[in-house]
């Protein structure tokens, strides 16, 4: 995609300079309204992460969340990234094939990603390589099953009253 | 769930570790939180903190609602801003539908969030008083809170859980009487203001308690993701309403408090600062108000277009996102997911707690203002 394609939200100056930050990293740069939109595969998450961290002209210091979506034949994780000198936004996209639900704990990079991760593998059973405690978080220890994911039904569930 | 505390052999024979659980019922954890505190003495040498008390899958439970029920599960979120909440996700729909409001609808909403940021911040006022063990302030940011959630309560019928903002506007007209009513709950809550800032601002004990305490700077808040008044409380200057301006606030005249040392008290003092803000905006909102429709057309059954779209609101605990994923012409979100600001502030607490005095704990939590239905959503 070139330049001039661009959706007027997102300057003409920030995209070549993530493009020139993230050059020679196979991926596909578009646009999501108004953010900058990057898909990748995941091998080259924790080395995209650490570059648009770290060069000042993207400054993705911020990790805003981090959302698991269950496309049912795979899994997709998306980053949304943010700089809170400008208020330029990223958003990374990655797809997880089901047989091997694995990402590069992005902790060395953004702390705050510990609780998130920790988040998508209860709720949708995504393992995250290089994370510190993988314990469940937001549910209680011995829960079966993933209730993120679409193949969890609510209303199988018994009613719980405790013991 | 172990309730007794327990003593572990530490490397050190000479010393051991003293493991006591703080919650999940405790009054000082503000909800049902639980954090294992491992101690020397009377210094905190581990952390480790447990949520999860209060998740009610809310992500998971709007997949199986249509967009204007939603609505009523963003109110269960921060159940002390509700407006605030049900703002960001009204906007996400808006968003992804492409659909204008009517001006009189944009002024209702900031009035309403900005009162309900003026009461959320009161009731951090109160409770704060009571973790650092003052009485006096809660009785005061009670009083002031109640002011106002009747105020809420005439427009919306609800004091709290209103349901009151729609896709494309508000639920009905404001009622008879309410900007004068406005204007004198904005007489009392100066006032009151004045009362909180006299017993707790000025307070030698509070500062004592309070200042270098839990100290977080702007590097670490930001490698946290942690956001609202404990990230501005470090010096950065970051507001949604200013940094990605959203409704009408471009054309409203306000500052956004910053702190410097990034402690408990500076996280205090900003979130004092912004009450004094948040009642200026309403002041002008209101001097301001339109007339006119308080509802923009909308279809009656809402089927976004495909996509993803991603939406942002200043909290008065900090940046809640809304991740709306559609697959087009269905009356369900494919996925919603939530980003609670309290969320990420809380899980800065474990490197805040490491190697402070026990009785800092409260008042490094209180200081956090978490609301745990966030949390744990």
């Amino acid at each position: 995609m070139s330049s001039e394609d661009f959706d007027k939200h997102i300057a003409v100056e920030f995209f070549d300079s993530v493009k020139r930050v993230i050059q020679g990293i196979p991926c596909d740069l578009g646009n999501s309204r108004d953010e900058l939109e990057i898909k990748l595969d995941r091998k080259y998450l924790l080395k995209i992460a650490g570059l648009l961290k770290d060069d000042s002209s993207t400054d993705m210091k911020y990790l805003r969340s981090l959302s698991i979506v269950d496309w049912i034949e795979d899994m997709e994780a998306v980053y949304h990234l943010s700089s809170v000198n400008h208020s330029n936004r990223i958003v990374i996209k990655i797809r997880v094939p089901m047989d091997e639900l694995l990402l590069d704990s992005v902790i060395p990079v953004w702390r705050g990603a510990d609780w998130h991760e920790r988040e998508a593998n209860d709720l949708f059973g995504v393992r995250f390589r290089g994370h510190p405690n993988m314990a469940p978080l937001i549910l209680y220890d011995g829960f079966e099953g993933f209730p993120g994911r679409k193949s969890y039904e609510l209303a199988e569930q018994d009613t719980f009253y405790g013991d | 769930m172990e309730t007794k505390a327990e003593v572990v052999k530490s490397a050190n024979p000479d010393m051991a570790e003293l493991r006591i659980n703080m919650g999940p019922q405790h009054p000082a954890t503000h909800g049902v939180f639980r954090m294992v505190l491992g101690l020397d003495g009377e210094r905190i040498i581990s952390v480790e903190p447990h949520i999860g008390y209060l998740h009610r899958g809310s992500e998971k439970l709007s997949e199986g609602e249509n967009f204007q029920q939603i609505t009523t599960l963003f109110d269960r979120l921060d159940y002390v801003s509700n407006f605030n909440n049900e703002w960001v996700y009204v906007r996400v729909v808006e968003k992804a539908m492409e659909i204008e409001l009517p001006e009189r609808a944009e002024y209702i909403r900031v009035i309403l969030a900005e009162l309900n940021r003026i009461a959320s911040h009161f009731l951090f006022y109160g409770t704060y008083g009571l973790d650092t063990g003052a009485m006096n302030p809660s009785m005061v940011g009670f009083r002031e809170r109640e002011r106002i959630q009747e105020v809420f309560e005439a427009v919306s019928g609800a004091r709290m859980m209103h349901n009151y903002f729609r896709v494309g506007g508000v639920k009905e007209d404001l009622p008879d009487g309410f900007v004068p009513a406005v204007g004198n709950l904005l007489d009392h809550l100066k006032r009151g203001y004045d009362d909180a800032r006299d017993t707790l601002t000025e307070s030698e004990i509070f500062i004592e308690r309070t200042a270098d305490i839990g100290k977080l700077s702007a590097e670490e808040t930001l490698d946290y993701g942690v956001t609202g008044p404990i990230l501005r409380a470090a010096g950065v200057d970051y507001d949604i309403r200013k940094a990605d301006p959203y409704s009408i606030y471009p054309e409203l005249d306000f500052q956004i408090p910053l702190g410097s040392h990034g402690d408990c008290y500076d996280r205090y003092m900003v979130r004092m600062l912004e009450i004094e803000q948040s009642i200026r905006i309403v002041e002008q909102a209101i001097s301001r108000l339109p007339d006119g429709p308080i509802q923009s057309k909308v279809p009656r059954i809402m089927r976004p277009p495909e996509g993803d779209f991603y939406v942002h609101g200043e909290n008065p605990r900090g940046d809640l996102g809304v991740y709306l994923v559609s697959k087009g012409g269905t009356v369900r979100p494919y996925r919603l997911k939530i980003r609670g600001p309290s969320f990420s502030n809380l899980m800065a607490l474990s490197s805040m707690l490491e190697n402070v005095y026990l009785a800092d704990a409260t008042v490094i939590l209180g200081s956090l203002d978490i609301v745990l239905g966030e949390v744990d959503r």
